[in-house]
């Protein structure tokens, strides 16, 4: 047996002994999501279980070093596990924006302490971080924002405001571009780290047209934030006025993850399945409309084949450095078009805002959250622009 | 397996790119052909240096004097055919015909391959009856008489028929219209008596028959596998030919993607490059997309389809009905964003157009294959 084998069937041995019954039911809900924090709490003793089992083998970052709170897997591991915990359709022991972002931002940037520190609480899921980029006057403009650190010495003291926090009034800690040079667009932005109990920072939730309120606006009212948390600990990432290096790199990861390329089943074909959601009324699939799944269903598998197409390139360094923008785009567009056919199937019963029958709503909101997908992140736009300058060459794009 | 080329495949990729860039050039293929009204549609010498390189063998056994390769290489080759609109009969003969005489006898392996290999002979395949693919529908009849057969009935669409040393045609032996069983594949040689080709030209400039066979005597031995089994035989040719026009299909789209962007960078109005027009950009950056989507769903059905895996059949659907949208897109969007020219014969991009839309109809286009991906799917 190869080792990889090997490694799969201890997988799968230790998935069978430690993922609950429970916890192999695809999310339903926000509340299916454990996203960690200092004012978590599970919903479930199944949840806890999963959460912690997890936790102690390093699997809630597996692909992490184990010095830092992972499991070290190499690549093919870190697919051979992904596999087997889709296989039994095993939730996500833990969300977080500290896992998908500022994660691979310190990997990449951070020094021995930041890593040391933040990443061990990122894999415990002890702090809980949110994403502080956008600001009113500046969401696909990015770099043009203004929230402004002055500089006194061992400590900035930050003004501004920022807007589309998700999960702002929920986080412990931000990371968050600060402007520290105004003479200089792209060379005077820092990336700094502070944790949202500090004076002067507030939160106030927006809300959805789903109903819910994910995201705040977030406001810095003389904030002061050190620039070092202790030895070899600096309280920004990378170099300071070089924060712009760091956002970049991390928006390609954010990409990536919002593309779903990584896996899951936000792009898998529906067809069969709402066939089967039909059946139960005892409906019929009106010929038209079957004939849009279908021809979503070619679409959704074809996305599927990019995605692994993308990771398996990837690994070797053959996917041109741009290509998360075209998974996003595609994807994210491909995600808005599955929930329009779902309200279509689900005709009038989709409509329902808050009956039990579709557990509060959760066709309508869920089909509602989606149109953030190709706006979140960078937009659909944003990305065809990138496509058309990074991968397509165009004159003056 | 990984989905991208590995070192061999990527070293026949670069062969075959050459080689057809120069060899297989439209000016030097098909603006050359048709210009001459060729009755073939292609060239013979072409054919043969495409032997040369051992293309022509690529899905024949090597104890058949092939290379003994498989649909992600046969698909490289297509993907530069494709590119350059070259014009050869690559896909019926070495996927289509090839794929049917894997299941045929020795004799008849004997009979034909050396032939398609050396690049002397064309095969043809004989599979619709009429204006669309149905390949569920087989009433075309072959009757016992004697020791063999008699043939009797029409096939359209018949590529290359009337240039073909044997064309393979699908028969019933028994059974009604719509049976699944009952089909039997037969190896029809050329000079076959009461065999008449209706030979037309297609938009695409390719040659295709309507053929109509009178009592056409056939021996025993012209039966590629089963008597009455055959659909096994036609299934597994089907599903090379899918996924090989697919391939096909990608390169067109390429090809027609490549040469617009060319021009967005070159052709200026309003003082302007047309590239720099963000109209334009985000259409063809959706483009590429789709394009690079459409490959991938190929590669995977490619790579399914050598290794023998249930799920082919519906990837092979799902890769044509994929790449039909794309390609389309591309051509549509090709000749839209060349402005007038685009509509004149002497730019390239209008030949594009041409050849994607014989090739979608080709063994099924987009409404057919979504259609079988919802029935495979079980809605
Ligand atoms: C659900 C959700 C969660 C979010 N979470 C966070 C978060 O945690 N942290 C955070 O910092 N931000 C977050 N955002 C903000 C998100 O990144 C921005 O909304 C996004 O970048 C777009 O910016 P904007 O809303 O200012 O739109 P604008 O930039 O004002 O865009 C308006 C429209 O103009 C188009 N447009 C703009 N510029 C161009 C151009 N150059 N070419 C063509 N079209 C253009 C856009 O595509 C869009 O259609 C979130 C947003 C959503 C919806
Ligand atoms: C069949 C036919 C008959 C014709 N008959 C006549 C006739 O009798 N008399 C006559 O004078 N002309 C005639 N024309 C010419 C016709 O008016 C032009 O072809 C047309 O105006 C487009 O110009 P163009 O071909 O130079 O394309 P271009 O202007 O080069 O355009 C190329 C592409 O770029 C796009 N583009 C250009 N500028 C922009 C922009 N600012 N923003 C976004 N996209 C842009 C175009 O939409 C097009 O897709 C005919 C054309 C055809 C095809």
């Amino acid at each position: 047996m190869s080792d990889l084998d090997s490694f799969r069937s201890e997988t799968r041995a230790w998935l069978e002994a430690n993922c609950p019954p429970e916890m192999r039911e695809p999310v339903r809900d926000e509340d299916d999501v454990y996203w960690g924090g200092r004012n978590a709490s599970f919903k479930s003793d199944a949840q806890k279980a999963w959460f912690e089992a997890c936790v102690a083998k390093g699997y809630t970052v597996p692909a992490w070093p184990k010095a830092y709170g992972g499991a070290g897997l190499n690549p093919a591991e870190a697919k051979v596990l992904r596999e087997e915990m889709s296989r039994i359709n095993a939730r996500p022991p833990l969300s977080s924006f500290g896992i998908w972002m500022l994660g691979p931002a310190l990997l990449h940037f951070g020094t021995e302490g930041q890593k040391q520190r933040f990443l061990n609480e990122i894999a415990r899921g002890e702090i809980r971080w949110c994403q502080g980029y956008s600001e009113p006057g500046s969401g696909s403009d990015l770099v043009s924002m203004q929230t402004f650190g002055e500089d006194k010495g061992d400590h900035w003291v930050v003004n501004g405001q920022k807007i589309w926090t998700s999960y702002a009034d929920k986080c412990d800690w931000i990371f968050c571009l600060v402007r520290t040079d105004k003479d200089n667009k792209y060379q005077g932005i820092t990336f700094m780290l502070f944790d949202m109990e500090t004076p002067g920072v507030t939160t106030k939730p927006i809300k959805l047209i789903s109903g819910n309120s994910p995201f705040c606006e977030t406001f810095f009212d003389d904030v002061a934030v050190p620039k070092s948390y202790g030895e070899d600990c600096p309280g920004f990432v990378g170099q300071i006025n070089r924060g712009w290096d760091v956002a970049k790199y991390l928006l390609g990861h954010e990409r990536e993850m919002i593309s779903g390329a990584g896996g899951g089943d936000r792009t898998a074909a529906i067809g069969a399945a709402m066939k089967r959601a039909t059946a139960k009324e005892g409906g019929e699939l009106d010929p038209i409309l079957r004939a849009e799944l279908a021809m979503f269903d070619v679409d959704a598998l074809a996305y599927a084949c990019m995605g692994e197409k993308f990771l398996d390139e990837i690994k070797v360094g053959k996917a041109h450095p741009a290509q998360p923008n075209m998974m996003k785009y595609a994807g994210t567009e491909l995600n808005k078009r599955r929930h329009e056919l779902m309200m279509s199937v689900g005709g009038s019963r989709s409509l329902e805002w808050d009956s039990d029958d579709t557990d509060g709503g959760k066709p309508a909101r869920n089909w509602l959250r989606t149109k953030a997908n190709s706006i979140e992140g960078g937009t659909s736009e944003v990305m065809l622009n990138v496509i058309s300058k990074r991968i397509l060459d165009l004159p003056g794009a | 397996m990984p989905l991208y080329h590995n070192e061999d495949q990527a070293m026949l990729a670069e062969t075959a790119s050459q080689f057809m860039a120069e060899e297989g050039a439209i000016a030097k293929q098909l603006r050359h052909w048709r210009d001459r009204e060729c009755k073939d549609g292609f060239g013979h010498a072409l054919w043969k240096q495409m032997a040369e390189l051992g293309f022509t063998g690529i899905l024949v056994g090597e104890e058949d004097g092939g290379l003994g390769m498989g649909h992600v290489e046969a698909g490289i080759v297509l993907e530069e055919i494709g590119r350059n609109l070259t014009p050869s009969p690559f896909l019926t003969s070495s996927v289509l015909a090839a794929t049917a005489l894997k299941h045929a006898s020795e004799d008849l392996r004997g009979r034909y391959l050396p032939g398609l290999v050396s690049g002397d002979s064309v095969f043809a395949v004989a599979v619709d009856e009429g204006a669309k693919h149905r390949p569920e529908r087989i009433a075309c009849k072959a009757e016992r008489s004697g020791n063999g057969f008699k043939l009797s009935g029409k096939k359209d669409f018949v590529i290359h028929g009337a240039s073909a040393d044997m064309i393979v045609v699908a028969a019933r032996t028994s059974g009604s219209d719509s049976d699944a069983d009952g089909v039997t594949l037969f190896a029809v040689p050329k000079d076959a008596a009461g065999m008449n080709h209706n030979a037309v030209r297609l938009v695409d400039s390719s040659m295709a028959t309507h053929t109509t066979f009178d009592n056409v005597e056939l021996d025993g031995d012209a039966v590629i596998g089963e008597v009455d089994g055959g659909r096994e035989v036609l299934n597994a040719l089907l599903m090379a030919g899918r996924v090989g026009s697919a391939a096909e299909g990608v390169g067109v789209a390429r090809g027609a993607m490549d040469m617009t962007i060319d021009y967005l960078k070159q052709r200026k109005q309003f003082g302007r490059l047309i590239g720099e027009f963000q109209a334009l950009q985000h259409r063809a950056s959706h483009l590429y997309s789709e394009v690079e989507i459409a490959r991938a769903a190929v590669i995977k059905a490619q790579q399914l389809l050598d290794a023998g895996s249930e799920k082919a059949d519906l990837m092979a659907s799902v890769a044509k009905a994929k790449v039909a949208k794309a390609a389309g897109l591309a051509v549509k969007e090709g000749v839209q964003m060349h402005g007038g020219i685009g509509m004149t014969d002497e730019y390239d991009i209008g030949l594009y157009m041409k050849r994607d839309r014989a090739l979608q109809e080709f063994l099924g286009d987009a409404y057919y294959h979504a259609n079988r991906v919802a029935e495979l799917s079980g809605y």
